[in-house]
């Protein structure tokens, strides 16, 4: 029994109540989970007052409230967001519904004679920033992971994990202002661009965010692989390399799965280095050397200067729902390959 | 032939580690030349003069450590105490658990910009414009930005590291010792703080420390909310504005009438964000690995 119940805390599904926790006299917060009681479910000495006990049990009422207050918050969040959005799918306001951002032109032109806002251009322009970070990101975060767990020196490696972690400590404000006022001027010197500040110098910032994410997840994947298959394909003959690729990598792929769509995740969201990085003007292009605008940057540019309540205000904070409900998905997603991922291999091992 | 694929391979592998190390060690490396120049004890501890062309950037580093100081008293207990409830009391095996863990989870993946509509929508529009038309009928006081809306709004973004991260050292805290205690007389609440909570002290400080290194870095969440590109004065009460080193640091690089002439002070600025996340951020780093050490020694 005590064995068990460790073992579950590991695995995060033990908790308290398959200990000896239970007072006789506890019944206010009683719960089935005490059946298939112990002989160690009593204390062995009882206890010896009962303001203890009202103590014990107002401070577990505390802590319980508490708790969900703050859980209740967190619902919230969505809610407000969406609460502020929710009036234009019953009414236009300012000459804007829930459906302007489907309707033609495919322009988002918030201020001008008549306004336009479709956000197809913004979608358009997120997508391609975030394809170009995912691109630059991914194979070096992969490969490095793949160094770091497989093949660097066990020296090494303390180091190097560490490393990586610095990247995912710089603020993305600085990012995004390295890229600014440094990289762009490199990028446009050395290729020519016809805008300084275009998709790929967004794209660019973005994979710096993005890396040590994809980099973290998955060497942490790697690692988890038991040592048993390396063992067992190294004995077979298999180099080190071959081992890596052929069977620590597919062994740990629903993770590295998860690593890419929450890096996915993470710089569709990212507000700071596109705001700063990206040229800002919305242009409906497929071309990466374009100026482009973002989802994120668009509330980020345009919110401080709405009129509370009014149209263009609600249709920000519809970007904002829709920003909240991808992104959950993704991580959602990336959650559940991660799980994938720990009963494979626990089921294997 | 094998042999030589194999070793190209590796190599490759190599150089992409070394390529994402080099892209740190330009973008620090760049701050760090160009930053140290401005860099003054005058620069920390004076105000901006002749629009952000001259001066110091003291009334940032006050208002972002006002932000961060609010935020985490805010944070870290009200964290602990949800994290306290996931390890020791809540089910596992409950539906509850399990739906309110993964929107824990999943509000750490949540885009800070949709915390900053959530501050303007929720703390501001509903709770700041409430307390104003019950405390001070037509006059606006705590309905609008402001640095305690912001902190507010920085603290239930940073909620979700300090409850994960002091989760997980709760949970990995021996099972025996909570037996013991127990069995020794001790009520759950007893064994919580005595026991568990002193145990899992590194994790309570490692949680801290990512919120407040995460709290001084983000911007996106205090655009609406309470962020000042210049005041005259410091904020001496919860309802003022405030400046903030990585708005300033926006403001500077996109605002600024003439980029180049603010360009050293930019530098500057940007050099004394990095140092303070840097140094927070190590910190908590290496009492994790002591921390790792310790629990599987």
């Amino acid at each position: 029994m005590k064995g068990n119940s460790r073992i579950g805390a590991e695995n995060g599904v033990g908790k308290m109540e398959s200990a000896p926790s239970r007072h006789a006299d506890n019944t206010a917060a009683d719960d089935p989970a005490t059946e298939g009681q112990t002989p160690f479910s009593r204390p062995l000495f009882p206890p010896q007052s009962a303001v203890r006990n009202r103590i014990d049990r107002l401070g577990e009422l505390f802590i319980s409230a508490v708790a969900f207050v703050v859980i209740a918050i967190i619902f919230l969040i969505f809610i407000y967001v969406a609460r502020e959005a929710a009036p234009l799918a019953w009414r236009t306001i300012d000459g804007i519904s829930i459906w302007s951002p489907l309707q033609t032109p495919y322009t988002w032109q918030p201020v001008g004679g008549v306004p336009k806002f479709n956000i197809l251009p913004l979608i358009v322009g997120t997508l391609k920033v975030t394809l170009i970070a995912m691109l630059l990101a991914t194979p070096l975060a992969l490969a490095a992971a793949l160094y770091t767990a497989e093949f660097a020196p066990p020296s090494l490696r303390e180091w190097i994990k560490p490393a990586v972690e610095v990247l995912a400590g710089i603020p993305s404000v600085v990012i995004g202002f390295f890229v600014l006022i440094v990289l762009a001027s490199w990028l446009q010197d050395a290729f020519g661009f016809q805008f300084r500040l275009n998709a790929l110098s967004a794209g660019i910032g973005l994979a710096f965010a993005v890396i040590p994410l994809i980099y973290t997840v998955s060497e942490d994947a790697l690692t988890s692989v038991p040592k048993l298959y390396r063992e067992a394909s190294l004995a077979l003959g298999a180099s080190k390399p071959q081992t890596a690729v052929r069977v620590v990598l597919p062994a740990a792929s629903p993770g590295i799965f998860a690593a890419l769509v929450l890096g996915f995740g993470r710089a569709i969201g990212e507000t700071m280095i596109v705001l700063l990085a990206s040229g800002n003007a919305s242009m409906l292009s497929l071309s990466p050397f374009v100026p482009v605008r973002t989802l994120s940057a668009t509330i980020a540019s345009e919110l401080g200067e709405v009129v509370f309540g009014g149209g263009h205000y609600r249709v920000l904070f519809l970007i904002g729902v829709v920003l909240f409900l991808i992104t959950s998905l993704l991580n959602w997603i990336g959650a559940r390959y991660n799980r994938r991922l720990r009963q494979r291999l626990s089921g294997a091992a | 032939m094998r042999r030589m694929v194999d070793r190209t391979f590796v190599a490759m592998t190599l150089a992409a580690t070394l390529v994402i190390l080099a892209m740190i060690a330009i973008i620090l490396g760049n701050v760090v030349i160009h930053g140290r120049d401005r860099l003054s004890w005058e620069f920390l501890t004076a105000a901006p003069e002749q629009g952000m062309m001259a001066g110091g950037i003291f009334p940032a580093i006050y208002g972002t450590v006002l932000l961060v100081f609010l935020m985490s008293i805010v944070a870290v207990p009200f964290g602990v105490l949800v994290a306290i409830y996931f390890a020791e009391y809540a089910r596992a095996e409950s539906r509850l658990y399990r739906w309110t863990r993964m929107a824990v989870n999943n509000l750490a993946g949540v885009p800070s910009i949709v915390f900053g509509l959530f501050g303007l929508g929720f703390f501001i529009q509903t709770i700041g414009h409430g307390i104003d038309q019950v405390l001070y009928p037509g006059y606006l006081v705590y309905g609008q930005p402001s640095v305690l809306w912001a902190a507010m709004t920085m603290a239930v973004l940073t909620l979700p590291v300090v409850i994960i991260t002091v989760e997980e050292t709760m949970r990995a805290v021996p099972q025996e010792y909570r037996e013991a205690s127990l069995a020794l007389g001790a009520t759950r609440l007893q064994t919580i703080l005595r026991v568990i909570l002193p145990q899992a002290w590194s994790g309570v400080m490692t949680g801290a420390i990512l919120a407040i290194s995460r709290g001084a870095g983000e911007v996106a969440p205090v655009l609406f909310t309470g962020a000042a590109y210049f005041l005259p004065q410091l904020p001496t009460r919860a309802n003022e504005q405030f400046m903030h080193l990585g708005y300033h640091i926006y403001a500077m690089s996109t605002q600024s009438p003439d980029v180049e002439a603010t360009k050293p002070i930019l530098y500057s600025t940007v050099f004394v964000l990095l140092v303070l996340t840097f140094l927070l951020n190590l910190t908590a780093i290496l009492i994790r690995n002591r921390m790792r050490r310790w629990t599987t020694r």
